[in-house]
């Protein structure tokens, strides 16, 4: 054994055993570590929740819904129409009674066990939120599915203690609430909206996006299974005309809608004068601003972070980066280098961190944007990377040394695509940051301490993070400036727009 | 005291950008002003999201065949380490047996890379590894503390360089550093590397005492540009030793280094480090931030001693689809 050894090391190059081949440089291989599909169930065919079971749709329509990492069909699901909203509204006031009724120690026993059964699922609820709209498993395991039931446990905590979360308030709820949800984080969304509204007391109609409605419909199951009273929750799927009927429904209450500005101002126009509440979560452009004192490395993973998380699909993103001139070369090499290392592909890869844009109409909003970005001349930067065949997808991409009049910095691209432009003092970069219509989010980069302050005093946006960037957490409310909307959700503040007297 | 860098070309990869690493302070002595701007030209560190990026590096899937692979590769990394005041030449005789014979039952285990042992145990260590590629390397500079006068210090490593040692590994001043003598502390280090020769300098930094990861990051500058070879985290006789968090701000540096100056310096987190699992995290966050010309056992080593069973045991169960018992593993 001793001598096989010692031969065997003799013919090998000297020097500590070179373990890589052929004296070549040893590449680090991560192994395709594919999340198995099959812990999930798809039925061939969903229908509509209604009053506490799946209805078919009095339309009898059907459309589908496919994985945008495959462009394969998952399976069909109901196409809700203005009968179906009457319906489910209908049922959403008649559950209203018993539940609006309940001691909210009672409400909040419900919450308790959706959020724990939500964690218990977690897997299931991680594996179709990627299936159906392409982002990274890991991010639908490690951060959709366990903030969604950090919701449902935070406005759990609340339902018994409303009349102390606003003194002299009588806390009454509205009654039904008819919302809306987008496909970026359908889980989330759904938790965002549903939480404060049933510890508040109220019911709810939901209209998830068209392209990602499998888990509000995994999810109707699942407040079914934790014993919700019927009504109380209803989920009726469809398109933009589903929605619209819903938000025109003169039976539901207050509407709360997530989506794009442009629907958003529809929605406000359309209930205007009627007295129904409404709240509004809406696009964005944030900035993100660098200074020359920041922790570069550092900052460099929260810009990356702030655009790539979730392909870009997210209201808040930090699109516009607003580099201190100073420091602006040897940040720009160094987010160069590390798009190149970021791994786009199959969105069920444990390794992925660029999934698959949501959809073909997605995609071609982004080509379109940056097809204007190259036509503008702005110079740009995409790492070299193989893109699968199948589905949607999009190289991330950076626009160097944008003006501030370029579409690309002015529009909100909705995908993984940044814009980098630079400043020289604090005040024009504030005056840059707040030069938008929007106003959701914002980033700060700074070694200093009383500069964090000094700009997030100035900076008009709903958020504003501090060496560091989409954090979110159920205790701390989220909400915008300007275009970006109205009315906040999330913390004590998100309780207020599903209470009476409170506008 | 010779307060120059040394600029011996033979040196094996300090040689790179050395001339430029000392023009990084001047060309002449360095001075407290010129140290003064070449500290401040650091970039800070955030604590938060270093701990983001190694948690979400944790995630990083390396199975099967690659994880086989990458194993033996983490073997032939070790720095295996015995450093006790009780260490024998009996003890120091059963290391070098483990490593030239690392799992007696598989020849083609790859051998670690050095035996770190103090100065007195460098000729039983030579003697016991005699043709072998495996190095040896002596802990001095009055190991661990450091605390001894600069002449002391030399000495300690003269004297392990005449008695054939191929590697040193130097402590830096810790009181010097956090009292803010920085030229003191880069000066120490400079004459270290020309009392080493052509040996191989690595330099412990002790991140457990320098506290926070912005001094980290500015030691790991200021002795890169002092010619050290390779940076070092810890003795391992003071916890916090090695950590995946301060590892990374130690490659963030050798990459901000490279930058400056091309100069390719090695790394080596030490003490702590036990479990496959571990090393594998260490080696997907060396990938990821330097990239794969570190991968290999000229740029990195892990000073450990009980990684290497708990790396075999994995081998073995990669191979044979089973574990065996510890018992089946030596402990030496």
């Amino acid at each position: 054994m001793t001598d096989s050894a010692m031969t065997d090391k003799a013919d090998t190059p000297p020097g500590p055993v070179a373990a890589a081949d052929d004296g070549g440089l040893f590449e680090l291989e991560y192994v395709t570590s594919t999340e198995a599909t099959d812990i999930v169930g798809i039925a061939d065919r969903y229908e509509l929740f209604i009053g506490g079971g799946f209805r078919k749709p009095a339309s009898k329509e059907y459309f589908e819904t496919i994985n945008p990492a495959t462009e394969e069909v998952l399976t069909s699901v109901a196409a809700g129409s203005s009968r179906d909203i009457d319906r489910a509204v209908g049922a959403a006031r008649d559950g209203f009674e018993t539940w609006s009724a309940l001691p909210g120690s009672e409400r909040a026993k419900y919450l308790f066990r959706i959020a724990r059964l939500l964690q218990e699922r977690g897997r299931e609820f991680a594996l179709l939120e990627t299936l159906d709209g392409g982002k990274p498993i890991r991010e639908a395991r490690d951060f959709d599915v366990p903030t969604a039931a950090a919701h449902f446990f935070y406005y759990a905590g609340w339902a018994d203690k409303l009349e102390y979360a606003f003194p002299g308030l009588d806390p009454k709820p509205l009654g039904v609430a008819g919302q809306i949800i987008p496909w970026n984080f359908p889980l989330l969304m759904l938790a965002w909206k549903i939480a404060p509204a049933l510890a508040t007391g109220n019911t709810i109609v939901l209209k998830p996006a068209e392209t990602t409605p499998l888990t509000a419909l995994l999810f109707a199951e699942l407040a079914a299974e934790a014993g919700l009273p019927d009504g109380v929750l209803n989920v009726v799927t469809g398109d933009g005309a589903t929605g619209a009927a819903l938000v025109d429904h003169q039976g539901v209450d207050k509407v709360a809608f997530t989506g794009s500005t442009e629907v958003g101002k529809a929605i406000q126009s359309s209930l205007a004068g009627t007295g129904r509440h409404l709240t509004l979560e809406l696009g964005g452009k944030a900035p993100h601003i660098v200074f020359d004192d920041a922790a570069l490395d550092q900052a460099v993973e929260g810009v990356v972070n702030g655009i790539f998380f979730n392909q870009g699909h997210v209201c808040c993103a930090g699109s516009r980066l607003l580099i201190q001139e100073s420091v602006s070369e040897v940040f720009v090499d160094k987010l160069k280098r590390r798009l190149s290392t970021l791994r786009v592909g199959d969105p069920l890869d444990k390794n992925t961190d660029v999934g698959a844009i949501n959809s073909r109409a997605q995609l071609d909003r982004i080509t379109e944007l940056v097809e204007a970005g190259r036509s503008e001349g702005t110079e740009i930067f995409q790492p070299a990377c193989a893109l699968p065949d199948r589905g949607f997808w999009f190289t991330p991409t950076l626009f160097l040394d944008v003006a501030q009049s370029s579409r690309i910095a002015r529009e909100e691209i909705f995908g993984p695509v940044l814009s980098i432009s630079t400043f020289r003092t604090p005040a024009e970069a504030v005056e840059k940051a707040n030069n938008t219509p929007y106003g959701l989010s914002a980033g700060v980069w700074t070694n200093k301490g009383s500069r964090i302050l000094w700009m997030a005093d100035r900076l008009k946006a709903g958020v504003v993070w501090a060496n560091t960037f989409n954090k979110f957490d159920p205790a701390s409310p989220f909400g915008g400036y300007q275009e970006s909307g109205f009315g906040r959700e999330g913390g004590r503040h998100g309780l207020l727009p599903y209470l009476q007297g409170t506008h | 005291m010779a307060m120059t860098t040394s600029t011996d070309t033979n040196l094996p990869r300090s040689s790179v950008g050395s001339a430029t690493r000392h023009n990084l302070l001047g060309t002449g002595a360095v001075t407290k002003q010129s140290m003064a701007a070449f500290l401040g030209a650091v970039p800070p560190v955030d604590q938060v999201g270093i701990a983001e990026r190694v948690a979400s590096l944790a995630t990083r899937s390396v199975k099967r065949e690659a994880k086989a692979k990458t194993l033996r590769l983490a073997v032939s990394m070790i720095d295996l380490t015995t450093l006790e005041g009780m260490d024998t030449p009996g003890k120091v005789r059963q290391l070098a047996a483990k490593a030239l014979r690392p799992d007696p039952s598989d020849p083609t285990i790859p051998l670690p890379a050095a035996l770190c042992v103090y100065p007195a145990m460098v000729p039983t260590a030579l003697a016991a590894l005699e043709g072998s590629p495996v190095k040896v390397a002596a802990v001095s500079t009055y190991f661990p503390s450091g605390q001894a006068p600069l002449e002391v210090k030399l000495a300690d490593v003269r004297a392990a360089v005449e008695m054939g040692a191929d590697e040193i590994d130097m402590v830096i001043d810790r009181g010097a550093f956090l009292s803010g003598r920085y030229v003191e502390v880069f000066d120490q280090i400079v004459a270290v590397k020309e009392a080493s020769g052509h040996c191989h300098l690595k330099v412990i930094l002790e991140t457990g005492e320098l506290a926070t990861f912005d001094n980290v990051r500015r030691a790991s500058m200021l002795a890169m540009a002092a010619g050290a070879d390779f940076i070092k985290t810890s003795t391992g006789k003071v916890q916090p030793a090695a950590t995946r968090e301060v590892t990374l701000v130690m490659f963030e540096a050798i990459r901000d280094f490279h930058d400056l100056t091309g100069a390719v310096i090695g790394m080596k987190p030490a003490g702590g480090i036990r479990t496959s699992k571990d090393a594998i995290r260490y080696l997907v966050l060396l990938s990821e931030t330097l990239g794969p010309r570190w991968l290999t056992p000229d740029l990195f080593r892990f000073g450990a001693s009980s990684l290497l069973n708990d790396l075999l045991m994995q081998i073995g169960w990669l191979r044979d689809g089973r574990y065996q018992s510890p018992n089946y593993y030596t402990n030496d």
